[in-house]
């Protein structure tokens, strides 16, 4: 494989506050090859935003304090000055936030916002800029962009919205996307909509893209690649093929299997993961997930590491033996194939 | 806890509706909203139709799910059942009264068999009063039994909803998203309703707290034999909890059916083409079914288009969907009832007639064996 585009290397992002110090990211590593699209899943708090925000250099937070290093063709973002990572923001990196009513300016037309983002970066006339945005938003498809360009966001529906961010997104031709639950606000055929344009962009300019999300079934259809985060770390990462058709991990078990899928004959009852997630502040020496975990044994008060224990690149972080997950995998991921239905 | 639950004489608990009776009946229900303007005289200048001309019918125990989009009104007819908004038309038959009249005092012993669970567990629990007292408050206000009654109800309630009796003198931040949504649950069990109306009650959760929250629903449902309203945009979640579905569009059921019958063979265009987008967690079935994409937003509500009101972004549309309003009308097996001039799986019957109109036949076919 071609060398890496962008590589985290270790990265540690930690808040102070009143109560203690939470460990938001707590030493995670990835890389993201050209072309390629990583999936990073996990649930509210478990670090996938903080991360990616942190990549971008988006956390200003006094009390934050980072550990380790982003490389991005070659250069550290991490010892970069706010000046130095602008050049990058928009041009290297696009991103995409969840809510796109917040993270466009609502005082400023659509298209003059982006405008803006090319006149930062390159060296063309306005007019120019200007054409470029019009075409950029019929790209997105916005239906009659050269009238819609001078539009207000509030007078765009949300997945409108959405096009416009990914217009602004892409209009520097970065070579990296990071789509950060791009259609959690959106509703299912428009969140097919979003997902199919993003697709076809990843196929037209050959952008690399990290899509952060809570869905399974989001990168099921994306991704390339997954990493699976649990309270600041990663705990398992694979192909896609890997994720769903042979995962290690029981916290992956658990979020496969707590869902309503609409694939397979209804189960008597959904598989939840009993209990929540530990606080950051206070997370225990050992495995992070071993308190909901069904398969904790006396291994787990130590930390498991995140090794290649099959030996194909497939990373994972559990104890159990290789022999021991697959024995009770399928009653965790598929219990209606394995409980009879009254 | 069922036969050991606090005796709450003061509750006179309505009429006893044995499961399988109609609980619940919305005749023609419609909620216009009225868009005003002008400064001092505020002329009524166009109409948002947020629910327009909704019926159907809910029997004791089941559980009917609501699925749309958002905007699509499912929220707002279910506030109108509960009679939370005035209804502009029609008629609401709960256990056997016109309750669309009702003024508030009439309701009052109404809300006693009639809850609901909201969507957002932050917004919908005061932040300022104790747990205990929250749960406390349709006790208090409906004078439900002396105070040691419903101290003894509340810890009840809280046990029930899988939390502790240690938790009553906490306030809602000291909870997660999933601990909140266990408190309005247990706000909405208080009174012993019949009938509960949850409006998108896992929405805002995380996925493992989602399947723990819809687990607990379905327990309650068992233990104290409740009927249900559930309303979500996650078809995954409806289809799981649900006995019958309703699919809206723009203020009207366009389907409504038995809820493995809906997935298996959808009828409406629409409900196909929702049941197609749903991300699906498995890469190579994702990659293989067939997508249909629709184009475009959801038309405005308050110019709802002309005829069947999906037919801007449907496929199948044709002259009559422009002009004429298809009725809710029966197709193949009982109970499954679709508004739409290009049904897409008919039954026995209907398959032979559409043989002979075999292009469209065949289409429909085609598609609707090709989507889930």
């Amino acid at each position: 494989m071609a060398d890496p585009l962008l590589e985290i290397r270790d990265l540690k992002v930690t808040f102070r506050t009143d109560d203690g110090l939470v460990r938001a990211v707590d030493g995670v590593s990835a890389t993201l090859y050209e072309g390629e699209t990583l999936g990073i899943v996990g649930e509210s708090g478990s670090g996938k935003s903080v991360t990616m925000m942190s990549v971008m250099r988006l956390i200003t937070d006094p009390n934050a304090q980072f550990e380790g290093e982003v490389i991005y063709k070659g250069t550290n973002l991490m010892g970069m000055s706010q000046d130095q990572i602008r050049s990058i923001r928009g041009a290297g990196i696009g991103m995409i936030f969840q809510d796109p009513m917040t993270s466009l300016n609502p005082v400023y037309k659509v298209g003059w916002q982006i405008e803006e983002q090319i006149l930062e970066h390159e060296k063309v006339s306005r007019r120019a800029a200007r054409d470029r945005a019009i075409e950029l938003l019929t790209a997105v498809g916005i239906p009659n962009a050269r009238d819609r360009a001078g539009a207000y966001p509030h007078q765009f529906s949300g997945g409108m919205r959405q096009r416009v961010m990914i217009a602004m997104a892409v209009s520097c031709n970065p070579d990296v996307l990071i789509a950060d639950e791009p259609t959690t606000a959106l509703d299912v055929t428009i969140q097919a909509q979003i997902l199919g344009l993003i697709k076809k962009l990843r196929q037209d300019f050959g952008t690399a893209v990290v899509l952060i999300t809570h869905d399974m079934g989001v990168v099921a259809d994306m991704a390339d690649r997954i990493a699976v985060m649990y309270a600041g770390r990663i705990v398992e990462q694979g192909t896609q093929r890997d994720l769903f058709y042979d995962p290690q991990h029981p916290y992956t078990w658990g979020l496969l299997g707590s869902i309503a899928r609409l694939d397979r004959p209804r189960p008597r009852r959904l598989a939840a993961i009993p209990g929540l997630p530990p606080s950051l502040m206070r997370l225990p020496a050992g495995c992070a997930f071993a308190d909901r975990c069904a398969h904790k044994f006396d291994r787990c008060a130590e930390l498991p590491e995140l090794l290649d224990r099959l030996g194909t690149g497939h990373l994972d972080a559990c104890h159990l033996s290789r022999q021991d997950k697959q024995d009770r995998r399928d009653r965790t991921v598929h219990p209606e194939l394995v409980e009879e239905r009254p | 806890m069922t036969n050991s639950a606090t005796e709450l004489s003061v509750l006179d608990q309505g009429p006893e509706i044995a499961a399988g009776e109609v609980l619940l009946r919305a005749d023609h229900v419609k909620k216009y909203f009225p868009i005003r303007s002008g400064i001092l005289i505020q002329r009524e200048i166009a109409r948002v139709h947020a629910v327009d001309d909704v019926s159907f019918e809910l029997r004791a125990g089941e559980t009917l799910g609501l699925v749309g989009e958002s905007g699509c009104g499912k929220s707002t007819l279910a506030r109108c059942i509960a009679r939370l908004y005035d209804i502009t038309s029609g008629s609401v038959v709960f256990e056997g009264a016109d309750i669309s009249r009702y003024t508030r005092r009439q309701l009052r012993p109404v809300r006693r068999d009639l809850q609901m669970v909201f969507q957002d567990p932050y917004a919908s629990l005061n932040p300022r009063k104790r747990v205990g007292a929250i749960i406390a408050d349709p006790l208090r206000i409906h004078h439900a039994g002396t105070r040691e009654q419903t101290r003894k109800r509340v810890l009840e309630l809280l046990e029930v909803v899988g939390l502790s009796a240690e938790h009553v003198n906490r306030y809602p931040h000291e909870f997660s998203g999933g601990q909140r949504q266990r408190i309005g649950v247990a706000r909405a069990l208080a009174l012993k309703p019949k009938l509960v109306i949850a409006d998108e009650p896992v929405s805002a959760l995380d996925v493992s707290i989602r399947a723990q929250v819809i687990n607990l629903l379905d327990d309650l449902q068992d233990e104290f034999g409740l009927t249900y309203i559930f309303i979500a945009h996650d078809l995954g979640v409806v289809r799981h909890v649900s006995d019958r579905i309703a699919v809206m569009y723009l203020g009207k059921i366009v389907e409504i059916s038995p809820a493995e019958e809906l997935y298996q063979r959808p009828v409406h265009p629409y409900t196909e083409a929702l049941l197609s987008a749903v991300p699906v967690p498995d890469p190579d079935l994702s990659a293989s079914r067939q997508r249909i994409v629709l184009e475009g937003d959801v038309p405005s509500p308050i110019q709802p288009p002309s005829g069947c009101r999906f037919h801007p972004r449907c496929r199948y549309a044709t002259e009559i969907c422009r002009t004429e309003e298809p009725p809710l009308v029966p197709h193949g097996s009982l109970g499954h009832l679709a508004a739409c001039h290009h049904p897409l799986s008919a039954g026995p019957d209907q398959l032979e007639a559409d043989q002979l109109d075999a292009t469209a036949g065949d289409a429909a076919l085609a598609s609707s064996s090709g989507s889930l």
